[in-house]
């Protein structure tokens, strides 16, 4: 009977979570710096004539910011989950171990270099680009993490590699010379701005076939949660299952930083809180649970960022950043205890 | 090839491929209990992490049922084999009842989905150890000796046919230390199951296993039964004690005897002179007991402890010879004390040493225990 009280928990906690996300996704779609009245919007998605302008500010910016923001948010957060797990580290996240920053450079370097050369740049390079950066700052923060044993520590080390990654690319925009830098800029500081639907598309592909990946794993994965001892015994192929999880959070946050750039906390800040709502860390629910949790973040993230300060937009760390870094602190003080 | 359910041929085992102990023999048939004993560092826990498969064996084989474990599926291992080390696992709200239920992993579909069969083996394993009533405690918050069980639960429900633990008891109080070891024993009578573990109690070592394994330096020691392993003087050789003593046959453990002059004679039998010759020790008073038949209950502690101690044989009368050391004793002594309120038929001599002490005034009333 208990049992069941949990699971009815569960549910509950997973279908809020998801209908957030519906929720915000729509607001995301009603409101921004241009006042489109509600009810023109949804006579508009039943079929009725609109403005064409209104129409282009709703189809081509509003509805794909929208969407992206909700499949990257949902890919940063479940990114996060699993480098918590594999490093049984609660404030590991792409961001603090320096792989977002690792990603934004090497995207940098290729989008600079190319650019130079006038060639186009694909949206498959840049996430071929993110996604090699992500392994390398993440075989860096591996071999550290051999070196040090200790929680603070690796994410010290991490946010160092962050640094160093950051700094580089500063100097690469700096002295690079186009007129597409001022994109640059804008993309480094890390922004949902600026989605067409070919990309929404192609992280759709990306982020639904990894996820999915990542369910089927959810068993092998409780069993890591024991540490590796236990994993064994339980006929879990370690090594494997360890590659996968650095490769598939790589996916993970090197799609979401070839399209919006850095994003930082997310990957922290959502898996706990969600964590708590639900209840439980078990992966069955925590999947599905922090990608919803993350999408309803980054676009009530991104509604801030583009709505309070209109016609000014905010970048969308700093808002995250807001709302992110007091939860980190939360969870280290907790652990004190 | 061998009758064996659990043997080992010849394997080496160690770290990073630098071998730390070497031909490793090891022969138990099914539903035995095997302990390893061995000072701290000896290997015991490199040893047991081998056998499990989770520390590659730089040389050897070991066989399950005749297979060898390195042909064995993960699956079809997590199946036979499940484990309790040292190592206790970091969860996050996860209940004490999650925790046993992780044991049903190698049983459980694509998504780790718990059947009813798999509840109600959860459930009987919760029964068996004694764990009911924490069982929706978080298990970061219950104490090491609970966490212990836990695990001992989780092993369990793996439904194995071998289980391995290293240093099982370490963290239970007296009454959950029987209360494991019954468990185990239980488990081997019903199921069959095999055991193999390391013990830091040789007292309950010595109980509890059909065979022990003694591990020292490079080479497995000695292997064989408590009766074989548990001789005199082996456990002081085995574990290089210097301090203090282990009396193999009756497993007592003493510390280091006091040291200086004995000027106390202490006349005891029948058990009555331990807590005596221990209070003694703890103040530092070296002392002189008598006279003891070599099979008395005061007899091991008398042997660890004291200075001099005036024996006969068992089962003989005290010849006089022995008397009139034991007079010679008392005029050495400055103070007599005697435990016994009263002397047996066959205690003609004690009598007689206990009048010889009062006639010379030494003699003490009986101290307090």
């Amino acid at each position: 009977m208990k049992k069941n009280k949990r699971k009815v928990r569960y549910i509950t906690a997973l279908c809020l979570l998801g209908i957030g996300s519906i929720f915000f996704l729509f607001c995301h779609i009603f409101y921004g710096s241009i006042s489109i009245s509600i009810q023109d919007i949804i006579r508009f998605f039943a079929g009725n004539e609109l403005d064409e302008n209104y129409r282009r500010i709703i189809m081509d910016i509003r509805f794909p910011r929208a969407v992206a923001a909700l499949l990257l948010g949902g890919a940063l957060a479940l990114s996060g989950y699993l480098l918590q797990t594999f490093f049984h580290n609660p404030i590991a996240g792409p961001f603090v171990l320096g792989i977002s920053s690792g990603s934004k450079l090497i995207v940098a370097l290729v989008m600079v270099f190319l650019l130079g050369k006038s060639i186009r740049v694909s949206s498959t390079v840049l996430i071929l680009a993110a996604f090699i950066g992500a392994l390398l700052s993440m075989g860096f923060v591996l071999i550290l993490s051999k070196k040090v044993n200790n929680m603070s520590m690796l994410v010290v080390s991490g946010v160092m590699i962050g640094y160093i990654c950051s700094a580089i690319t500063d100097f690469v925009v700096t002295f690079a010379d186009d007129a597409d830098i001022v994109n640059l800029h804008n993309w480094s500081r890390g922004s949902f701005s600026g989605m067409s639907w070919d990309n929404v598309f192609t992280m759709l592909g990306i982020i639904v076939v990894t996820s999915i990946l990542i369910f089927f794993l959810s068993k092998p994965i409780s069993a890591y949660q024991l540490g590796e001892t236990y994993a064994q015994n339980m006929g879990v192929n370690i090594r494997m299952l360890r590659i996968l999880l650095i490769v598939l959070s790589s996916i993970l946050s090197a799609c979401v930083v070839a399209y919006a750039g850095p994003i930082s906390f997310v990957g922290i800040a959502v898996p706990h809180l969600v964590k708590h709502f639900l209840g439980t860390n078990q992966p069955i629910w925590m999947i599905p649970a922090s990608f919803f949790g993350g999408s309803m973040f980054c676009l009530l993230c991104d509604l801030i960022a583009r709505t309070v300060f209109a016609p000014t937009e905010l970048s969308i760390s700093t808002v995250t950043a807001v709302f992110g870094a007091p939860v980190v602190l939360w969870i280290m003080a907790g652990r004190r205890k | 090839m061998k009758n064996y359910y659990f043997y080992t041929n010849k394997i080496c085992v160690g770290y990073d491929k630098k071998p730390l102990i070497k031909e490793i023999e090891i022969e138990l048939p099914k539903g035995e209990i095997l302990t390893l004993i061995g000072s701290n560092g000896a290997g015991k826990s490199t040893v047991l992490k081998s056998i499990a498969g989770q520390l590659s064996l730089i040389s050897g084989a070991v066989y399950i049922g005749r297979q060898s474990l390195a042909e064995m599926g993960r699956g079809e291992l997590a199946k036979k084999m499940s484990v309790v080390f040292t190592e206790k696992p970091k969860t996050e709200m996860m209940t004490c009842e999650d925790v046993v239920a992780t044991g049903r992993y190698p049983y459980t579909g694509r998504f780790g989905i718990l059947s009813k069969e798999d509840n109600q083996i959860i459930e009987e394993v919760m029964e068996l150890v004694h764990m009911t009533d924490i069982r929706s405690q978080d298990f970061q918050k219950i104490s090491d000796g609970q966490k212990q069980r836990v695990m001992l639960a989780r092993a369990i429900c793996q439904q194995p046919e071998i289980i391995i633990l290293d240093e099982p008891t370490s963290y239970l109080d007296i009454k959950y230390k029987l209360e494991f070891l019954s468990i185990l024993q239980e488990m081997r009578k019903k199921k069959e199951l095999t055991v193999i573990m390391s013990l830091h109690e040789l007292e309950l070592a010595e109980r509890v296993s059909d065979k022990i394994l003694c591990l020292k330096g490079e080479y497995v020691e000695k292997y064989g039964t408590p009766a074989q392993i548990f001789q005199a003087d082996y456990i002081k050789r085995l574990f290089k004690i210097k301090m203090g003593s282990f009396d193999e046959e009756n497993g007592i453990v003493e510390l280091e005897p006091p040291k200086g002059k004995a000027d106390l004679f202490v006349i005891a039998g029948g058990g009555s002179g331990r807590s005596v010759y221990r209070k003694l020790q703890r103040e530092g008073q070296a002392f002189v007991t008598g006279i003891l038949s070599d099979n008395d209950l005061d007899f091991p502690t008398a042997n660890a402890l004291a200075s001099e101690v005036i024996s006969t044989r068992a089962f003989e009368l005290v010849e006089q010879q022995t008397l009139e050391q034991a007079k010679k004793a008392v005029d050495t002594c400055k103070r007599v004390i005697c435990c016994r309120t009263a002397f047996g038929t066959f205690e003609s001599a004690n009598k007689e040493l206990f009048e010889y002490a009062r006639q010379t005034g030494k003699l003490e009333e009986i101290r307090e225990k």
